[in-house]
């Protein structure tokens, strides 16, 4: 039974990661054009060293690395007499306290909270990603498309978000299709976070026997199980390509884009 | 200091299995986690270095496959590229694992693949292919019009046509997207060892062992830069590399149009 409910934490991961992502780089994007120089310092930092780090260390890392901040952040503020310092030679000592989760937690907050730092992380890495293509594409929105809206008296605040949020979708859309591609491919990488996911599953399941449940009627299937894996991706993937085409054809619709001519064109004809 | 010149001479090498038996266990040194996470790097100079070398003459196969007007040549090249580009590499990693583990029992000439250093390797080149393949399928179908015909009023056709026209621009253009290619097939050379194939005798790459030492020490602020710094040694080596090459194919053109290498660093596949 497990191994649907993992399909269905791969889907809701997507599912949140991919809106928050998208947020983090409307916000990293719009940081980083600001005029307030330590604003745009921020986004460009933000874009510039998530990019920068190879890929699954830091999704090792930082996992570890958020953990070990909050924790220590909860010990200060939640046992502020304990004296001992928290990096005892090769061990990591807080406060029963300030455990996160607490120790008694059930079973379900501890794998919620671990789901949670997972897609904390995912959003993380590939909001700068998002940040990277939505400035590209802000930057690619036509000149005079925001003069004329100055021209017309808007103020900054105006043109931002009457000209340039709206059209700026359509230079956006290749770029984030394709992340959302390696977003899907990404996916696997829970397991290495520790997450029951559907890799995880079919380890478990496909093998002979495990530590969860010792002897299975049948031989080794755990090829079959990664085959299985190997055609839902393929169909993700696929499915996912022939809705973004669509949406792309859509959104092309009256832009001042040689496609957008193309189908001018087309239809008037 | 000469602990550390004995530590360098004990590990060095401890990846390919020469030097010292044991991992250290405890009380680790700064020039222990230097040296072992260096010597893991073997395999990942290894894996990329090979998988490149031979993915190079595949992708322009099957980029000359895809491109080709033959119905039966294009549909083969096709599915490969879209198999191996629409999955994750760490699921084909998984399943390439226990696909070869389950050829073995049939044809024992398997048994090199379910190491890491052969079967790891073929996947990779599988997918770098795969990749690859598309960058130059994409620089194909770019090159001007005018080149071509240029080298049919010359009289080149066949072979020579495409040895001196159509092959040298097709990787001038394809050069900046194919560098970026390489590093992220470096990148993704740390995910061997964490998939299906065991690491025997604890041989293993750099990120393995960057995280039996976070393990260990559960200090992931020490080993994870590291390996992030070699990383980026690493990156900066491929470029350099691959501008000698991009000089040597952009050198006909006049300065100021030559196209520049740029890194864009990418995430997991």
């Amino acid at each position: 039974m497990s191994i649907y409910w993992s399909v269905l934490t791969v889907i809701l991961l997507l599912a949140i990661t991919a809106p928050t992502a998208l947020a983090f780089g409307f916000a990293g994007a719009s940081a980083a054009r600001s005029r307030i120089a330590p604003v745009s310092w921020l986004g460009r930092g933000y874009i510039a060293v998530v990019r920068g780090v190879p890929d699954i260390a830091f999704f090792l890392f930082f996992v570890i690395a958020l953990d070990q901040v909050i924790e220590a952040t909860r010990h200060h503020v939640l046992c502020p007499d304990w004296v001992e310092p928290i990096r005892q030679g090769s061990d990591f000592v807080v406060c029963q306290a300030a455990k996160m989760p607490l120790g008694n937690a059930p079973q379900w907050v501890h794998e919620s909270y671990g789901f949670a730092v997972a897609v904390f992380t995912f959003a993380i890495v590939f909001g700068a990603f998002a940040a990277n293509v939505i400035q590209g594409a802000m930057g690619a929105v036509p000149r005079g498309q925001i003069e004329t809206g100055e021209s017309y008296g808007m103020t900054s605040r105006q043109t931002f978000w009457r000209i340039l949020v709206p059209q700026m979708w359509i230079y956006a859309l290749p770029g984030l299709s394709n992340l959302w591609m390696i977003l899907i491919k990404a996916t696997p990488l829970l397991f290495l976070l520790g997450i029951q996911d559907i890799v995880y599953w079919a380890r478990e399941l496909g093998g002979i026997k495990t530590s969860r449940f010792t002897d299975y009627p049948h031989g080794d299937w755990r090829m079959w199980y990664f085959l299985a894996l190997l055609v839902f991706y393929l169909i993700f993937t696929r499915f996912s390509e022939i809705t973004l085409e669509r949406l792309m054809t859509r959104l092309t619709r009256g832009q001042a884009t040689t496609a957008g001519e193309a189908q001018r064109k087309a239809d008037t004809t | 200091m000469n602990a550390c010149v004995q530590t360098v001479t004990d590990y060095g090498l401890r990846a390919v299995g020469i030097g010292k038996r044991l991992l250290p266990r405890e009380d680790f040194t700064l020039c222990e986690q230097f040296t072992l996470i260096g010597s893991g790097m073997i395999w990942n100079v290894y894996f990329g270095v090979l998988a490149l070398i031979a993915g190079f003459g595949f992708a322009t196969l099957l980029a000359l496959g895809k491109a080709s007007n033959i119905k039966t040549v294009r549909k083969p090249s096709e599915w490969f590229i879209f198999l191996f580009r629409g999955s994750p590499l760490f699921i084909q990693f998984f399943f390439g694992y226990f696909l070869f583990l389950k050829l073995k029992i049939v044809f024992p000439i398997f048994a090199p693949f379910t190491a890491a250093w052969l079967g790891a390797l073929v996947v990779l080149f599988f997918n770098t292919s795969a990749y690859t393949a598309e960058i130059f399928y994409g620089a194909l179908r770019s090159i001007p019009k005018g080149d071509v015909e240029a080298a049919d009023a010359y009289g080149l056709s066949g072979w020579s046509r495409f040895k001196r026209v159509i092959w040298p621009t097709m990787l001038r253009l394809a050069w900046p997207a194919y560098t970026n290619e390489a590093i992220f097939l470096f990148h993704a050379t740390t995910l061997v060892f964490f998939s299906g194939f065991p690491a025997w005798q604890q041989r293993g790459d750099a990120l393995y062992y960057a995280s039996y030492f976070a393990d260990k020490t559960f200090n992931p602020f020490i080993p994870y830069p590291i390996l992030a710094g070699y990383f980026i040694l690493l990156t900066l080596c491929v470029i350099g590399l691959f501008s000698i090459v991009n000089r040597r194919l952009n050198r006909h053109l006049p300065a100021n149009t030559r196209q520049r290498l740029r890194i864009r660093p990418n995430l997991i596949r």
